[in-house]
């Protein structure tokens, strides 16, 4: 087994560069596809209206994606995310009597918590990230739905309905927070001492370790961000629907997340992290939900689909990984 | 008793060679193992030893040669037609159920069983307590095996492999993780195995073990055989020069470059590590070194020479044990204060612990110098590109460019790379842990020319190599260890292989118990 002669080591190497092409460009391609398809057999799909709802209803979804890629860089996971923004939700509705900033605040603080607890859990008592989130998933749910009493609330506050549905130049504004999270976080990745270190991480942890890497504090950090990017996705799901409904808001999100990051070319095993690629992921399981619906196939659908396209990445990602 | 030389062979293989990819595992090896002797397999780290087992084990297939066993040519297409046949491994860990109980590890898969096809419990209690008391071992055979201590785990898989009636018994390092009470217990078990008549194959590092228990050895070397013979007729100087393949005559004493300049020995050491202790790992290590010395660590495989690194810096964990950088002690522990104190580490295991496979010949340089190269946790990219294009150039670094991946290097450029990695710390004390394995004849010359280069600048070096005469030409002072702790320490015109080798088997007779069963197995072997 040792000796393989050269003829299908050859073939392997094209077949290596053909799912390289897939995993790193693969989501631009599908991408293109999908808007190609939609601009033949939808109606009004080119309209300015649709593609500013279509935006506005990615952001959530694209906010959260780039704290997982954090959490994925680092080979970790967080399932937690979608609780995160139930208990913002939730936390808001419940001071904005305080006026809406310092509700939002305490929003994002409730959410920076979970953060925090995921952290420590994983990176100073050594849970396995899968585990740790999976508890905050059921328990974060748990929590919002306590402090809300599991009650729908109605949210109207002047400072929210703005955030919620205002535009700058015709651009919503929660497309613009989402655009300037994208751009922290590049940063983040590309020029922090930070953003070195989580990719070190995810690459060897051991080798880490020992080439001083603080490997605890940035893991925590990580997890930290990454929960306060989705408590801040559960501040705009709230602003933008003036309602909040802890039982539903964020529900599954994870998933969707999860399957931008990898379709976007962020490795599950860690070591790398995709930002515009992570875009377009989010971006691609936002348009696949739009074709779906509006060829009257039901939400329940897109699903199906996400999960067939998170096992396809994730297979690529595999068969890539062990070449 | 049986006379052990004058066993039935059992198991042997003849001529036996096993390539993977370009490297020859074994060469042409031939072993006959004899019914009711226990044989010794030494060697040191790539040897061929494991390599060995596995081929009788049915786990590789020899590319060349045979397998013979009970007089006729074998092959074992898996290992559980080994164990069929009757030849059973016990490994260093011990790989039992141990949530189960003591009874039901010994007889998994062949419990004895009533009329209905159900499990007997009371007749394999029963079977299990007899088993064990053979050798000695009296247990509630009904409690978890978890509960019990190592040495007594390790007692039920040995048990077990020969109430299975085994004819061969290969036991891997089996003492590595025992105490020494618990490794009484084992020794006396394979005296029982030996008057069974089972053939022991017993792999192990420690010499004292092996003088004691073994009636024959076979020594391994770079995948060749280069002794076979009773252990009464080897002393241990011997066994240990053709483990480390220097003939003691052929040794010619190599002064190293550093011992002219005695300036060094009047400086301070600039690092103290003291009484350095890990329960089974490390026992009173102490290792000094002033500016401008390389410091050696010589010892054989498992001797503690890679935890003593470690320890250094801070990446091992310590029962007791002080390091000073400059008279100030490390606190904490941590390879990050390490790093703060002027300490630098090469791992022994670049693939596991070194590179960062995914990331960039780039970013593999600075990790580790990140703070000193960014501010308020922003890199900066120009001081970052200087110092990594002089490291490349200097250190020859060979990769299309500084965002080649480092997965994709070749070992000696990985080993370059981390190098690098450690030479922009500006470290005072470098620690290196076989810095030339694995890599290829030039840039092995060029990493050795380096380390005496950077100790010529005034930096401390603490060297390890899997080759000792690496180490002797590299250094002007050579601390011995054998079985985690110091047995000697050569200073300048001291500093040979042949006192080295002296040191390690020397030792070795020096801390024997005087006991009497060792004197038997030599006698029996002479007859």
């Amino acid at each position: 087994m040792a000796s393989t002669d050269l003829a299908p080591g050859r073939r392997e190497i094209r077949t290596d560069a053909a799912l390289d092409w897939v995993a790193e460009r693969g989501v631009y391609l599908g991408l293109l596809a999908l808007i190609a398809f939609n601009l033949v057999f939808t109606p009004r799909f080119a309209e300015v209206d649709n593609i500013r709802l279509q935006f506005v209803q990615v952001v959530p979804v694209a906010i959260i994606a780039l704290g997982m890629a954090l959490v994925i860089g680092t080979k970790g996971i967080d399932l937690s995310v979608g609780s995160v923004m139930a208990i913002s939700s939730a936390v808001l509705a419940l001071y904005l009597g305080y006026g809406p900033i310092i509700a939002i605040a305490v929003a994002v603080l409730g959410g920076a918590t979970v953060g925090i607890v995921n952290g420590v859990l994983i990176a100073r008592f050594g849970v396995q990230p899968i585990v740790a989130t999976l508890a905050l998933l059921v328990g974060g749910r748990g929590l919002a739905l306590v402090l809300a009493q599991g009650r729908l609330t109605e949210v109207f506050d002047p400072t929210l309905g703005v955030i919620g549905s205002g535009r700058v130049f015709g651009i919503p504004i929660v497309v613009l927070v989402a655009l300037a999270v994208a751009l922290a976080v590049a940063f983040l990745v590309s020029r922090t001492t930070f953003g070195r270190y989580l990719v070190a991480i995810g690459g060897n942890p051991e080798a880490s370790v020992l080439a001083g890497v603080p490997v605890r504090r940035t893991l925590i950090i990580v997890y930290t961000l990454c929960a306060i990017l989705a408590a801040l996705a559960g501040v705009i799901q709230t602003a933008r629907l003036s309602a909040s409904d802890p039982s539903f808001v964020g529900n599954l999100i994870e998933l969707s997340a999860i399957t931008a990051v990898v379709v976007g070319g962020t490795p599950l095993s860690g070591g790398r992290v995709r930002i515009v690629g992570t875009l377009a992921g989010a971006m691609l399981m936002q348009l696949i939900s739009a074709t779906l619906i509006s060829h009257n196939l039901p939400d329940s659908a897109t699903r199906m689909v996400q999960a067939m396209i998170i096992l396809a990445a994730v297979f690529i990602q595999r068969q890539r990984g062990s070449a | 008793m049986t006379t052990t030389s004058g066993g039935l062979p059992v198991l042997g293989v003849r001529d036996v060679s096993k390539r993977f990819g370009g490297v020859l595992a074994l060469d042409g090896v031939s072993l006959e193992l004899r019914a009711g002797e226990v044989h010794a397999l030494v060697g040191e780290n790539g040897a061929g030893k494991s390599t060995l087992i596995k081929v009788l084990t049915g786990v590789y297939q020899p590319d060349e040669g045979q397998v013979i066993y009970r007089d006729a040519v074998v092959t074992f297409a898996r290992p559980l037609d080994a164990q069929a046949a009757g030849i059973s491994t016990i490994y260093q860990e011990v790989n039992l159920v141990p949530l189960l109980s003591v009874a039901r590890n010994l007889f998994l898969g062949h419990e004895p069983t009533n009329r209905l096809g159900l499990i007997d419990f009371a007749q394999m209690h029963r079977d299990a307590q007899l088993v064990l008391a053979r050798y000695g071992i009296d247990v509630d055979v009904r409690r978890p095996l978890r509960q019990l201590g190592l040495g007594v785990q390790q007692m039920v898989a040995i048990a077990r492999a020969v109430s299975a009636d085994h004819r061969v018994v290969i036991m891997d390092e089996p003492t590595s993780s025992l105490e020494p009470r618990e490794v009484e217990r084992l020794l006396e078990v394979v005296d029982v195995l030996r008057r069974d008549g089972v053939a022991v194959v017993y792999v192990s590092h420690r010499l004292e073990e092996v003088f004691r228990l073994c009636d024959r050895v076979t020594v391994l070397r770079d995948g060749r055989r280069v002794h076979t013979g009773p252990i009464a007729d080897i002393t241990r100087l011997d066994l240990v020069s053709r483990m480390l393949g220097r003939a003691i005559s052929d040794v010619e004493r190599a002064r190293t470059r550093f011992n002219e300049r005695d300036t060094t020995q009047a400086a301070e050491p600039i690092l103290r590590a003291t009484g350095l202790t890990r329960r089974h790992v490390l026992d009173h290590v102490s290792v000094d070194a002033r500016p401008g010395e390389v410091v050696g660590l010589a010892g054989l495989l498992g001797s503690g020479r890679s935890e003593t690194a470690k320890a250094i810096y801070g990446a091992q964990p310590l029962d007791e044990g002080t390091v000073e950088v400059a008279g100030t002690p490390l606190r904490g522990g941590s390879p990050r204060a390490a790093i703060a104190a002027g300490l630098a580490l090469i791992p022994e295991d670049r693939k596991a612990e070194g590179i960062i496979p995914t990331l960039s010949v780039r970013d593999n340089i600075v990790l580790a110098a990140l703070p000193a190269l960014s501010r308020a946790g922003i890199v900066s990219e120009r001081s970052q590109d200087a110092v990594v294009e002089r490291l490349m150039s200097r250190l020859q670094i060979k990769a299309s460019g500084p965002d080649q991946r480092v997965g994709e290097l070749s070992g000696g450029n990985q080993q370059k790379v981390l190098l690098a990695r450690v030479l922009c710390l500006n470290p005072r004390v470098l620690v290196l842990d076989d810095p030339t394995r694995g890599i290829d004849v030039g840039a092995k010359a060029e990493i050795q020319a380096l380390i005496s280069d950077l100790a010529a600048q005034g930096m401390a070096v603490i060297l390890i190599s899997s080759e000792l005469e690496e180490v002797v030409e590299g250094s002007d002072t050579i601390v011995v260890l054998r079985d985690g702790a110091v047995v000697g320490k050569l200073e300048g015109n001291d500093v040979s292989e042949d006192g080295v080798m002296r040191l390690i088997a020397v030792a070795a007779r020096e801390t024997d118990p005087p006991t009497p069963q060792r004197a038997e197995p030599e006698g029996r072997g002479l007859h």
